[in-house]
């Protein structure tokens, strides 16, 4: 250590070192700065509805439009997903694939009906002629509530492929990482729809 | 090829040395080997107490909503409030939040994020509903409006 040629080692050693990060070192808080961007484009939409939420354009209002029982269900979904992907993220702790699996099929599961819900309450909106051209409020309203159903989509589609995957290489570290990451996503997602249910849905019924 | 300069580099520097040399990454390596299936889930007893938090924090502002046995604006308050306190529920049952984790940067990006997202809703709200305000006399007399 205090030779000449040890202390070369070291000097080479920080150069080496720079580009040696394990892999996946970082991935949880990169993905982290994700969310929080996406976060972001969250707050964009939940703040145009907020400006343009009230201009109705002479046409319907929220208390015309939303079916409480129906967002009710769908929050009940949602947060059910949540508690069973906290499940499949404890069968995985505990090293069961299988276990895994399965819960995460039950996840996508409550996912789906979740979507089934919100796309059948898009349906009628716009057979009703309450679609997203009909006012600023309808507008901002879709835009907000459905980049929230995209991002529900794409973490149906995840689950799904993280069912395959863990299937195919079992719970090996990389398959951990990505379901650590889809486990933040998931529960990101349920995080934003407390606000979509608050501030669009029960605020709106007030209103 | 750093793959490579890796292995060599285990088998020359004695693991004392290294760690030493690597005291800024130190923690920052084994949260990478270790933390990733031993920080980010929490317990059956977590997940289950936030479940259960958020079905009460979840279902009495659907309940008041629903029967208004309250002033409205009441209501509001109680279900904004009811609001904050599930997204802290969920921060810190489901997403497993804490000031250490990633040695307290995903708190600081989140708190970061949060004063971004306030500012961000509060302004354009605050600008822009004074900006209705003052635009209502006008649209009164508009008569495009059907």
């Amino acid at each position: 250590m205090s030779t000449a040629t040890t202390t070369e080692d070291q000097v080479r050693f920080f150069e080496i070192e720079e580009h040696e990060h394990p892999e996946g070192a970082s991935t949880a808080l990169g993905f982290w700065i994700y969310l929080m961007s996406d976060c972001l484009i969250f707050a964009m939409l939940f703040a145009a509805y907020a400006v343009l939420g009230g201009n109705y354009a002479a046409g319907p209002a929220p208390r015309d439009l939303f079916e409480l029982d129906l967002v009710a269900l769908n929050t009940a979904m949602l947060l059910f997903s949540s508690i069973t992907y906290g499940f499949a993220m404890l069968a995985m702790a505990r090293g069961k694939a299988l276990q895994t699996q399965l819960w995460l099929l039950v996840t996508a599961g409550f996912g789906a009906a979740f979507l089934w819900i919100e796309l059948h309450e898009f349906a009628h909106l716009i057979h009703i002629g309450a679609g997203p051209q009909r006012s600023a409020f309808l507008s901002a309203f879709f835009t907000l509530v459905g980049t929230h159903g995209l991002h529900v989509t794409f973490g149906l589609v995840w689950i799904l492929v993280m069912m395959v995957q863990v299937g195919l290489k079992g719970l090996v570290p990389a398959n951990r990482r990505r379901l650590t990451c889809l486990s933040l996503f998931w529960h990101f997602l349920d995080v934003i729809w407390i606000g979509v249910f608050t501030f669009v849905y029960l605020m709106g019924m007030l209103r | 090829m750093s793959q490579d300069a890796h292995t060599a580099h285990h088998d020359d520097v004695p693991h004392a040395a290294r760690h030493h040399a690597a005291h800024g990454h130190a923690a920052h390596a084994h949260g990478g080997h270790h933390g990733d299936h031993g920080e980010a889930h929490g317990t059956l007893r977590d997940y289950l107490i936030g479940f259960l938090l958020s079905v009460v924090l979840t279902a009495i502002p659907f309940w008041l909503v629903m029967t208004r046995p309250l002033a409205d604006p009441t209501t509001a308050v109680i279900i904004v409030v009811f609001a904050i306190v599930q997204v802290l529920v969920h921060m810190v049952y489901f997403l497993h939040m804490n000031g250490r984790a990633e040695g307290g940067w995903t708190m600081t990006a989140l708190i970061f994020t949060i004063i971004v997202v306030f500012i961000t809703i509060s302004g354009s709200a605050w600008v822009l509903w004074h900006l209705s305000d003052n635009m209502m006399p006008m649209s009164h007399g508009m008569p495009a409006r059907p």
